[in-house]
């Protein structure tokens, strides 16, 4: 055997592992740190499925609630009038889209400028606009549409899409402003370096190096801000109010008049007692997070592009 | 290892009158840049003093030193750097082709134009292999053909055959040593007359460190290269000229000051100050 000649080479040599308890190596539950480190274990796995569980019976049941519904013709009729079969809210797509479409407009250059400033500087200023921003995100969205009442609508005297993208645009800045500077601040400082050591002007340095290295950070802050604008329903209540009808019309967009969007639609239909307004409100919640989830993974495509290259 | 001498050493007094000398030797019509740090500051810390430091056309100036002696600080007022750093402060002048650029009126952005630099960690930008090198010619707005001129600036960092056929792969997906020679490729695109390397292989393994060292030969016949290096091997292979700087805590406070100057073999082969003799020796580190 091969032990044998093994321990015969030894000769009068002591076997090196004398003494060593070999117990020791075996994996034990009976050790505490071995015990808690496979109790942690299971408990994430455990816990990360249970927080899934209202997250997939929730789109769940808006697949089987809404999809009932959802074809073409949803899609591009007007809403129906109580009792009226048929029907659909073409038009508050549309008005999402415009009023969060023209709320990017406003919001992406302020806050991606806010970002750039903050990014580089730590004066007082600077710490006063980021506090600023960090309380606005808490703020009460009922509140931005108060204020979009206040500064639009008394002034120019009728509630509009206009009113309602300056209501959203306050609630999507401070999103914005934040994760854009997080982004920004995330790029290593050594490109920084490496810019102004080429001879790069601060301006250069933001627009060729800071702003193209942080842009997956940027959209994603953006991406983040549109889909809670999407979803705002307060308000939008005070300022676009809704409509029956479509925004373009008369041969151009109407955009100071009242206009519909999905969550006001929603807000609107399912509380009302007719079977066709609450089907068509399933369909609208599904419409509308598939146009979140659509414009989350359209950034993130364009992000992925840009990081490639 | 912080400055430590093993043997006793006298306080750092200013250069010895041996340096003056080797100094006046220089012949000052080839000087390119004319380094003379009377007092540098970063806030109330005086980080370097009395270093004055010719840079000579077409050689390469190695600036070596313990620790903490300022090396670095002074490597980077030449392509004004330092003016990123809050409180600093700069007494002296630092004369390119003549002209202080510390002087009334010169834009720091214009002086690193012509100063280039090269970093101690490679830092390419997350962009093409292509973009990087074509970064210095997009900030010039310059409007030929950028094809040619990235071509030439990669061959003469030595790394054209290895990307040739993968320019628009990101630079971040080089190996350090590549990643190190595409920044200098960056650098030289653009044609600077000086290059500043700040210890530009300390992040990098024997074999791509030799690769550089190799450049860095080359490169010195179109370019003027000065380099910060803690390798004194390296200086020796490389450096023309190298100057010796050393730390000065006897003010209480820890001041970088240039301890003798001279051609790379009279330094090293007879260093006359007793520091400079220390850590050439290895004394200390």
């Amino acid at each position: 055997m091969a032990t044998n000649t093994f321990d015969q080479n030894l000769g009068g040599i002591q076997d090196p592992f004398a003494g060593v308890d070999f117990s020791q190596l075996e994996r034990s539950l009976r050790r505490p740190r071995t015990f808690i480190d496979s109790f942690l274990n299971l408990a994430t796995t455990v816990l990360t499925l249970l927080a899934l569980i209202p997250l997939f019976s929730a789109v769940l049941m808006l697949l089987w609630r809404g999809g009932k519904r959802l074809g073409t013709a949803v899609l591009t009729s007007l809403p129906p009038a109580p009792l009226e079969q048929g029907g659909g809210f073409g038009n508050a797509i549309v008005g999402t889209t415009v009023m969060v479409g023209m709320a990017m407009l406003i919001t992406v250059p302020f806050g991606i400028l806010t970002a750039v400033y903050l990014a580089q500087s730590n004066s007082k200023i600077a710490e006063t606009v980021r506090f600023c921003a960090k309380v606005l995100t808490g703020f009460p969205s009922i509140l931005a549409g108060v204020f979009a009442y206040g500064t639009i609508v008394l002034v120019t005297g009728g509630y509009s899409s206009l009113a309602g993208s300056v209501a959203l645009s306050v609630l999507m800045l401070p999103t914005i402003i934040l994760t854009s500077e997080d982004a920004i601040r995330m790029v290593p400082s050594r490109m920084k370096e490496a810019a102004i050591g080429m001879g790069a002007t601060p301006t250069q340095t933001v627009c060729m190096v800071l702003l193209p290295t942080a842009l997956p950070g940027i959209l994603t802050g953006v991406m983040l801000a549109v889909a809670r604008a999407a979803g705002e329903t307060a308000p939008l209540i005070f300022t676009a109010l809704f409509s029956n009808y479509w925004l373009w019309e008369h041969g151009h967009a109407q955009l100071m008049q009242p206009t519909a969007s999905l969550a006001v639609l929603i807000y609107n239909f399912a509380g009302m007692p007719f079977r066709n307004q609450v089907e068509l409100a399933w369909a609208a919640a599904l419409v509308l997070v598939l146009m979140v989830l659509a414009a989350n993974l359209a950034g993130q495509a364009l992000s992925a592009k840009r990081v490639q290259r | 290892m912080s400055a430590k001498p093993s043997t006793q050493v006298t306080n750092g007094a200013p250069a010895p009158n041996g340096n003056t000398a080797a100094l006046a030797k220089i012949n000052h019509e080839e000087v390119v840049v004319d380094c003379h740090i009377r007092e540098l500051y970063y806030g109330s810390f005086k980080a370097v003093r009395d270093t004055q430091i010719p840079i000579k056309k077409n050689s390469i100036t190695a600036f070596i030193g313990p620790s903490g002696c300022g090396k670095s600080t002074v490597l980077r007022c030449l392509n004004r750097m330092n003016d990123l750093v809050r409180g600093f402060r700069f007494e002296g002048h630092v004369r390119y082709r003549g002209r202080d650029i510390y002087g009334h009126g010169i834009d720091p952005v214009a002086v690193r134009r012509f100063i280039g630099m090269v970093f101690q960690q490679p830092n390419p930008f997350a962009t093409s292999i292509f973009n990087n090198v074509a970064f210095g010619l997009r900030l010039n707005g310059y409007k030929g053909d950028k094809t040619a001129k990235v071509e030439k600036a990669l061959r003469g960092a030595a790394l054209w055959e290895e990307v040739k056929d993968k320019l628009n792969k990101s630079g971040l997906s080089l190996s350090g040593g590549q990643q190190q020679r595409l920044c200098i490729a960056r650098a030289i695109a653009t044609e600077p007359e000086v290059l500043l390397m700040d210890e530009p292989c300390s992040a990098l393994d024997p074999i791509a460190t030799r690769k550089i060292e190799e450049l860095m030969t080359e490169l010195s016949q179109k370019f003027t290269i000065a380099i910060v290096t803690h390798n004194l091997q390296q200086a020796q292979r490389v450096a023309d000229y190298t100057g010796f700087l050393y730390v000065d805590t006897t003010q209480g406070g820890r001041t970088g000051y240039l301890v003798e100057f001279n051609k790379s073999k009279h330094l090293f082969d007879d260093p006359q100050h007793p520091h400079t003799q220390q850590y050439i020796r290895g004394e200390f580190s």
